[in-house]
């Protein structure tokens, strides 16, 4: 390297420029093979295979078609002889989904954002513990939790079992394969990722500003409205959104508490790919169609924030 | 005049720690008040307490004749100037300034006018769309006034708000703020560490330690007229020896210096026996061996606009002298022996 000159100093960093991009490739060749073979290549994947031609017992033969999405958008009768209309199956599917799923995100924001004020609000030493209490659960497979779920709600469960014998209720409530049971299952599954967001964000409030909001005659109900709710904002539409998507595409909620008649559109991918009973194509298109919707809100959620950032 | 605050005998303890102990005092309306005192004296807690942030073990508030210890702070028409300011991140200037006339329900009209106002009051009017984040500190500062004293509360509160000011602004808000004062009439309780800041725009100071208030009184009073040891070593820099009490008639009294020599002086304690005595640096002044008290200089510090000559009294007492550093100063060379006068008013005798 050439000594510290004033005269040689631009050289020195033109040179380390050069080094810096030479260095790049391979700095940032891991990046790209962790994205292009776990994120670009099976989403690709899907996408081709929606626009394939489906393979009887499974799989696909590789032949152009559109019959997947034909499938999923439009009806021509039982066979196919009827003047084509809107399919209304597989919407409803999704408008049930995002029901469901709505519902969930309602149900763990009510209960996840007190819960992550009261652990933002203890004394720093107790915070850890707390946070450690809310993961807990996680450490045991979503399967076996949602399996456990259902041993508990059965009509002849424990649940049941402590209503009946505390004489609140004469008949075991039905609560499995209910629209109950899915967003039971659902917020029990997504819960903490409304917790931790929303904990970050309250975490970083400065509650001074709500001594200052009662200060400047403030009630507590306006204090919450129009000083803390904005503020922690960013964290609660965090947790929405990672309570929401997971929530839209999961199948095993509704599959395991659900029954046939709650059934969601992970449950509907999922059927595509399994046995003999499988189209490939069509559970490929409903992805790819899952996944544009989700786009569309992340797109909209970003387009929001930014106009936020900008004022 | 009329009091606007009366506070009697206010106790707060957390859990075992007693951080007020019976505090009592009165402050006029229209009156700049200070709160003054090292960090944990007690002094933020009692400000706390009149905003209604902390609850009140013990003893009553009272607004102008009514009791407010039991009431919430939005209901309190008292209003606070925060020391790191807490202004609204995601509000602008005006609404930020306009967020208690709001809340009192003010129309949209009237909020706008009056927000205006103040900003106009603060210098500010041209920022009034801005976020708070997109302001200097002095601006922010100045925010934060014109946001408390929009819905003309009938007592401002200050928690050390010039505190995170650099040393320039800090001094021009002096001024500012004392004149603001001045031109509302709005009563201000004012808390801080800075005695200066304490001195240069306070009506009467309250010095506290250790949650107990140590003396009330004019600045004047407080920096000539130290009641203990606590407050004459707290206020300005003075020299505190202990010495013998000779004799103690009425509010003066004769005691013995530790070179042996006697002297008169104010006092601020009746008991006989040994007590410290205040002698103010800037109250001494060189002269020639033989006129006043015998002494050897040990050093000179320059200062700028003071010296400080450190000397040290024949019988070994170390005593720190200030003397402006005027054009006619002659400056002492260490080890030269001087005579020390005591200026009237120089030495006063403490209580402990």
């Amino acid at each position: 390297m050439a000594a510290p000159t004033p005269t040689t100093a631009p050289d020195s960093g033109a040179s380390s420029d050069a080094t810096y991009r030479s260095a790049r490739v391979p700095l940032l060749l891991p990046t790209w093979l962790v994205i292009g073979f776990f994120l670009i290549l099976p989403v690709a994947l899907m996408a081709v295979y929606s626009f394939l031609t489906k393979e009887m017992r499974g799989g696909v033969i590789w032949e152009f078609s559109l019959a997947a999405y034909d499938q999923f958008f439009i009806n021509r009768g039982l066979f196919g002889d009827e003047p084509a209309s809107l399919e209304w199956t597989y919407i409803s599917v999704f408008g049930r989904s995002i029901a469901q799923a709505a519902t969930a995100t309602t149900l763990c924001l009510l209960i996840g954002f007190p819960t992550a004020w009261f652990i933002a609000t203890r004394a720093p030493a107790t915070r850890g513990v707390w946070l450690f209490l809310i993961t807990v659960p996680y450490w045991v497979n979503l399967l076996i939790r949602t399996v456990s779920l259902r041993f508990l709600i059965r009509e002849n469960g424990p649940l049941n079992d402590a209503l009946l014998g505390s004489g609140l209720i004469a008949e075991p409530l039905a609560l499995i394969n209910t629209n109950f049971a899915v967003q039971l299952g659902l917020f029990y599954s997504y819960l903490p990722f409304m917790v931790l967001p929303i904990y970050a964000a309250v975490e970083r409030y400065n509650f001074t500003l709500s001594e200052a909001a009662a200060d400047l005659y403030a009630s507590r109900w306006v204090t919450l409205r129009d000083i803390v709710l904005p503020i922690v904002k960013p964290g609660i539409i965090a947790g929405c959104l990672l309570v929401f998507i997971p929530s839209l595409g999961a199948f095993l909620a509704p599959n395991l508490l659900g029954g046939a008649k709650n059934f969601m559109i992970g449950s509907l991918i999922e059927e595509q790919f399994k046995r003999s009973l499988g189209n490939w194509p069509f559970g490929a298109a409903v992805s790819m169609i899952l996944m544009s919707l989700v786009l569309v809100l992340l797109l909209l959620y970003a387009r929001s924030m930014a106009r936020a950032e900008a004022r | 005049m009329q009091t606007a605050i009366d506070i009697r005998t206010v106790t707060k303890t957390y859990g075992t720690f007693t951080a007020l102990h019976g505090v009592s005092l009165s402050i006029m309306d229209n009156e700049f008040f200070t709160l003054l005192g090292p960090s944990g004296c007690g002094k933020t807690t009692l400000l706390r307490m009149i905003a209604g942030f902390e609850d009140v073990t013990k003893g009553d508030i009272l607004l102008f004749g009514q009791n407010i210890a039991a009431l919430d702070p939005n209901l309190r028409p008292v209003n606070t100037v925060f020391q790191q300011y807490a202004l609204f991140p995601h509000m602008s200037v005006i609404d930020n300034v306009a967020f208690g006339l709001k809340m009192k329900g003010f129309d949209l009209p009237t909020r706008r006018k009056r927000a205006g106002e103040m900003l106009d009051m603060v210098h500010l009017s041209s920022f009034a769309d801005r976020l708070p984040a997109q302001l200097s500190g002095g601006q922010q500062q100045r925010v934060a006034l014109a946001r408390a004293l929009a819905p003309q509360p009938k007592v401002l509160l200050l928690d050390e708000p010039l505190s995170a000011l650099d040393l320039k602004l800090r001094q021009a808000m002096r001024m500012e703020l004392k004149q603001l004062q001045q031109d509302t009439g709005i009563t201000f309780i004012f808390v801080t560490h800075d005695q200066e800041e304490a001195l240069t725009m306070s009506n009467r100071i309250a010095v506290m330690s250790a949650g107990h208030v140590q003396q009330i009184g004019t600045p004047r009073d407080i920096y000539e007229s130290p009641v203990n040891r606590f407050v004459a070593d707290f206020i300005g820099e003075t020299n505190l020896l202990e010495v013998e009490v000779a004799s103690i008639t009425g509010d003066l009294a004769q005691v013995i210096l530790p070179g042996g020599h006697s002297i008169t002086c104010s006092t601020a304690t009746h008991d006989p026996g040994r007590h410290h005595l205040s002698i103010r640096p800037e109250r001494l002044t060189l002269g020639p061996v033989g006129t006043g008290l015998e002494a050897t200089v040990d050093q000179v510090i320059y200062l700028g606009t003071d010296l400080q000559v450190l000397v040290r009294l024949d019988g070994g007492t170390p005593l720190q002298i200030r003397i402006q550093n005027a054009a006619r100063i002659e400056v002492p060379e260490p080890g030269t022996r001087i005579g020390l006068q005591l200026e009237e008013g120089a030495a006063r005798l403490l209580a402990d």
